[in-house]
């Protein structure tokens, strides 16, 4: 161990051609290209290295026209990912990502990622939106436990790549509006470290840790885009925020993700029931013309069709609907499912015998840090990619497009940081980072609020008036919420102690939290439609002049709000 | 119903104290749902490792339950006491926190 520095007036200092904020999926790959690229590469994350974040979390599919099942091309999946986005996708994003998706897994193919075979082929299953079988997959329920083992695998045999775990960014250090690497707090000794880069790529991932019910790590609260709200850049998108429909609700279930039950719904036909025990499935579905007809209802009608069954009195004892295996034979269940029966026998879970209860639950973040097709955000020197990224994706997400975006835009920020490192533009200042460790120094102890039943309270505001079906009342008091949560924790940190100060991070954990769950409530406030992810009980249906994205900024303090029409048009990958 | 955990505290360096909690117990909730109660209506000075919160995906929430190395996320809170001690082979940072990232992954300060 290391003990701590007395002097803490002079923090720790790194340098690398690149920093890469992040170790998911899209920050590991954004560092292994960047490093192929000939930039030195710093990969820090707030947790271990490849272990925090969603990618780890991703137990279904990853989608790419691969064309190993059936004949496929890019241009298929791209027209799917247009129509799942109700018109709001950038077009330039979009393509991209379908473009080169099926590079990607092959690439991870060629690293022993392990994808499901059949017949000597990738197996590709068919997921609601996609209009043929596309979504690659590791079975069971092991896709991204084997994709972020994989990507370390990769990080440990390529050089020039100096991870950092237990280090979480305060602020993306500027000089003369150019990113020139960061500053950060080093959780083990509560001491901060500077670090400076020629350019910086955030891979944070997305915001689902605001909502109180999600499917992702405790660290998603969105800190990449407050990062780069403050340091310049534009959100865009951001009132998009993704559901997914059947998250477990119960009974109990720990050691196992709660969104697990959709690959077992595509391969088994799991029927949704409500209390009635009947289907309600086809009341809501729309026929969809270039579907198989079996699996017709994508994730916003079906979170839709659970909510509404709820509103109805018709909801599952705690409050969501019941999926049920009962229809199918127990060794069918048995093979689907393999070694999972087991871990669902330790909870309780008999599928043959009884249903589970399952609920909608915060999932995925269409929207994000505003880039183009480079990865470039509009400071210089700062990049983004994966699911801090806004734009790919529209209104709402295809199943099975986060992890190739994962992929494929770490892969582009990852080179596109390189380059701009050979050229050498950002200089690093130390006054840079002098706001940060100001803010840093300023921390001291008190005992009134506890930043953990705060972050409960604006975890409990989002859910309930900011989630899938919103008012303009919920979301007017959605926003006065947040303003008094962020009067209650002030601008002067809280800390508790020297080392892994969990008082400290939750302070700052909350100041990025707060300013983002503002960014997703005033536009969602402002669009008075209802498009994808985006439901509003008070303006029902599209309005063809919303067909506009909009794009949040700051200027001082204040939030900004525009809007722009889409990006239109391919990009030449 | 309550579940009591009694909880080796303390940073590197320190005497260890041994605080205990009483939380409301629920049938099927775990460790980390405990400790994570605790923090939101006790003491959030609390310290321990979490990422993935209930997926057992991300390992940074063993520790020793019961004099048991385990993970908190899958382990069921029980009434009654449930003891909890950072690993002991590993070096302690601060209450359960120990040093888990493997040794090219940290960052070593200036001494």
């Amino acid at each position: 161990m290391t003990s701590p520095s007395p002097d803490t007036s002079v923090p720790t200092h790194l340098e690398s051609d690149v920093l890469v904020i992040g170790a998911g999926g899209a920050g590991m790959y954004a560092a292994l290209e960047a490093a192929k690229g000939g930039a030195s590469v710093i990969l820090a994350d707030r947790s271990l290295i490849g272990r925090g974040g969603a990618t780890v979390m991703a137990q279904m599919t990853v989608a790419a026209a691969l064309g190993e099942q059936t004949p496929d091309h890019w241009e298929h999946h791209f027209a799917d990912t247009l129509a799942a986005g109700r018109g709001l996708c950038d077009e330039r994003l979009a393509a991209l990502l379908c473009e080169d998706g099926p590079q990607r897994l092959r690439e991870m193919d060629a690293w022993k990622v392990g994808w499901a075979r059949e017949d000597g082929h990738i197996k590709q299953a068919q997921a609601p939106g996609h209009d043929r079988p596309r979504c690659a997959y590791v079975d069971f329920l092991s896709t991204g436990p084997a994709v972020s083992k994989t990507l370390r695998t990769q990080l440990n045999n390529a050089s020039g790549i100096r991870r950092i775990g237990d280090l979480t960014i305060v602020d993306i250090a500027l000089r003369d509006g150019e990113a020139c690497g960061a500053t950060a707090l080093h959780l083990p000794t509560g001491q901060a470290a500077t670090l400076a880069a020629k350019a910086v790529v955030i891979a944070t991932g997305g915001l689902t840790g605001l909502y109180r019910r999600n499917s992702a790590s405790s660290n998603m609260g969105g800190d990449g885009y407050a990062l780069a709200l403050r340091a310049g850049a534009e959100l865009i998108d951001m009132e998009f925020v993704q559901f997914f429909p059947i998250g477990h609700l119960a009974p109990r279930l720990v050691g196992m993700d709660p969104i697990m039950w959709d690959p077992f719904r595509y391969k088994l036909g799991g029927k949704l029931l409500n209390s009635e025990m009947r289907e309600f499935e086809e009341d809501y579905a729309t026929r969809d013309e270039r579907s198989d007809g079996t699996y017709v209802l994508t994730r916003d009608l079906a979170t839709y069709a659970i909510t509404k069954e709820v509103e109805a009195g018709r909801g599952s004892p705690s409050g969501g609907a019941y999926l049920s295996f009962q229809h199918v034979p127990e060794a069918e269940i048995r093979k689907a499912f393999g070694p999972v029966v087991d871990r669902l026998a330790e909870n309780g879970i008999d599928l043959a015998q009884r249903p589970v209860e399952v609920a909608p639950i915060a999932h995925y973040h269409m929207g994000g840090i505003r880039v183009d097709e480079m990865m470039a955000t509009g400071v210089p020197g700062l990049f983004a990619c994966g699911e801090a990224v806004g734009g790919a994706n529209g209104a709402n997400r295809l199943s099975g497009n986060a992890i190739t975006e994962a992929f494929v835009f770490g892969a582009r920020a990852g080179r596109s940081a390189a380059e701009r490192a050979k050229q050498g533009a950002s200089v690093w200042s130390t006054e840079a980072a002098k706001p940060a460790l100001d803010l840093l120094r300023s921390a001291s102890k008190r005992d009134a609020p506890n930043p953990a039943a705060v972050m409960v309270k604006l975890q409990a505001a989002m859910a309930d008036d900011v989630g899938p079906f919103r008012t303009d009342a919920k979301l007017r008091a959605a926003i006065s919420a947040i303003a008094q949560l962020k009067a209650d924790i002030g601008d002067t940190p809280f800390a508790s102690a020297e080392s892994f100060d969990p008082v400290l991070a939750d302070w700052l954990d909350l100041r990025n939290m707060l300013a983002v769950a503002q960014s997703v409530a005033v536009p969602a406030l402002a669009r008075t439609e209802s498009r994808g992810a985006h439901q509003r009980d008070d303006h029902l249906g599209l309005d063809d002049a919303w067909s506009v994205n909009q794009i949040v900024a700051l200027s001082g303090s204040d939030m900004t709000l525009r809007k722009i029409v889409a990006t239109t048009g391919k990009a030449a990958a | 119903m309550k579940a009591t955990l009694s909880i080796q505290r303390g940073a590197f360096g320190e005497t260890p104290r041994q605080d205990t909690f009483d939380i409301p117990f629920e049938h099927g909730q775990s460790i980390l749902d405990g400790l994570r109660a605790v923090r939101r209506s006790m003491d959030p000075s609390l310290a321990f490792r979490f990422a993935c919160i209930n997926a057992n995906a991300c390992k940074e929430c063993m520790m020793l339950i019961d004099g048991k190395v385990d993970y908190a996320c899958t382990v069921r809170l029980k009434e009654g006491t449930t003891t909890l001690a950072p690993l002991p082979k590993k070096a302690l940072i601060r209450d359960l926190v120990t040093e888990i990232a493997p040794p090219g992954e940290r960052l070593v300060l200036r001494p």
